[in-house]
């Protein structure tokens, strides 16, 4: 659980507690069970009258840090669980999150080394990674 | 996503009931699909390939629409046959890497609670266990105990079920007279081939934990690159 790769910082009274799940949950037996409390973050979010979208990655090539199917999600207020590549192009896919929230239009986004701001938004190993972005309706 | 999809998705998992939800990447629709569902035959195929192999499909025709297939799997299983001081370190790295661990031992003092807080146990003679258990294609099986009385009737339920790794722990000997015992209880050099033993990656383990993470570390191999 990458809670610590915050980039914009929750309020205090917002702090998620970790594990998510309680032990007794079958959830917290489920392979990648991360990924599982990802999705358990989005619903509670949403049940909370928040506003949230879910980015998944769906398509990945040559080296990436996260398989398709990894989650993020994230929250109105910028707050976010789960990775889709390890830290390095979370930032601009909370920014598109939080646009996809508002316009409730989903967008597929895609990150790589060959554009020449890479430096700034890319993933450092040199793959390429497709990722969803939709709003939780 | 709406949020009735996500509730069932969840809901799903905790019934541990497979589950695969195929999205629109042009449009955003989604659809939930179980295995045999599908809107055509080549659909079909992938719903069961998806959940076959636990990994996503975007499918990429020319002139088609994309679509992303994502299954949700229940957890896989391991089966610990020997509630031994291995079992501990083992059954929490198993449980800490996603696996639903049941330890199988009809000895009271060893399948104690006290000894494995959280654990299922079953105190079942352990051929009784595992065919109670329905061993497929998702189960871990180890046998932990040394003792022929214990772990080759759990190697025999093991060797007739898909289980897709079956480990014994034990030295090469006892490993060799366990493979000529089981030749001699009927089964072929080939099905004998799927045992692997003495369990573990060589990487000079010592201590319980250690072995644990030898064993972990051959099982996750077999699981991801077959």
């Amino acid at each position: 659980m990458v809670v610590g790769e915050a980039l914009v910082s929750s309020p205090a009274d917002q702090v998620t507690r970790w594990p998510l799940l309680d032990a007794g949950s079958s959830m917290a037996l489920m392979p990648n069970h991360s990924e599982m409390e990802v999705l358990v973050a989005a619903r509670d979010w949403k049940l909370a009258g928040c506003g949230v979208a879910l980015a998944t990655v769906v398509k990945t090539w040559g080296s990436s840090p996260r398989p398709a199917g990894s989650h993020l999600a994230v929250r109105d207020d910028g707050f976010f669980l789960g990775s889709v590549s390890g830290g390095c192009v979370e930032g601009a896919v909370v920014e598109e999150a939080l646009g996809v929230m508002k316009s409730g239009v989903p967008k597929v986004l895609e990150f790589g080394v060959t554009n020449e701001r890479a430096w700034e938004v890319g993933l450092a190993c040199g793959g390429t990674v497709r990722i969803f972005v939709e709003p939780l309706q | 996503m709406k949020t009735g999809t996500l509730d069932t998705v969840l809901a799903e998992i905790e019934a541990k009931r497979p589950i695969l939800l195929a999205t629109d990447l042009e449009t955003g629709e989604q659809r939930l699909l179980r295995r045999g569902d599908g809107d055509t035959e080549s659909e079909r195929i992938d719903v069961e390939r998806a959940l076959r192999v636990d990994a996503c499909i975007t499918t990429d025709a020319e002139g088609a629409p994309q679509v992303f297939y994502q299954p949700f799997n229940p957890p896989l299983r391991m089966i610990l046959v020997g509630a031994v001081h291995i079992a501990q370190p083992l059954s929490a790295m198993a449980t800490l890497t996603g696996y639903e661990v049941t330890i199988v031992d009809p000895r009271e003092s060893f399948a104690a609670a006290e000894r494995f807080p959280g654990v299922a146990l079953n105190l079942e003679w352990p051929d009784a266990a595992l065919e109670a258990l329905s061993l497929d294609q998702r189960c871990v099986v180890v046998t932990l105990t040394h003792d022929p009385k214990l772990d080759d009737p759990a190697l025999q339920v093991a060797l007739r079920s898909d289980a897709f790794f079956i480990g014994c722990l034990g030295s090469k000997k006892t490993h060799a007279s366990r493979l000529r015992r089981l030749e001699k209880a009927g089964f072929s050099q080939s099905e004998l081939a799927r045992v692997k033993g003495p369990v573990g990656l060589p990487i000079g383990a010592r201590s319980p934990a250690e072995i644990a993470v030898s064993v972990l570390a051959q099982v996750t191999e077999t699981l991801r690159k077959p």
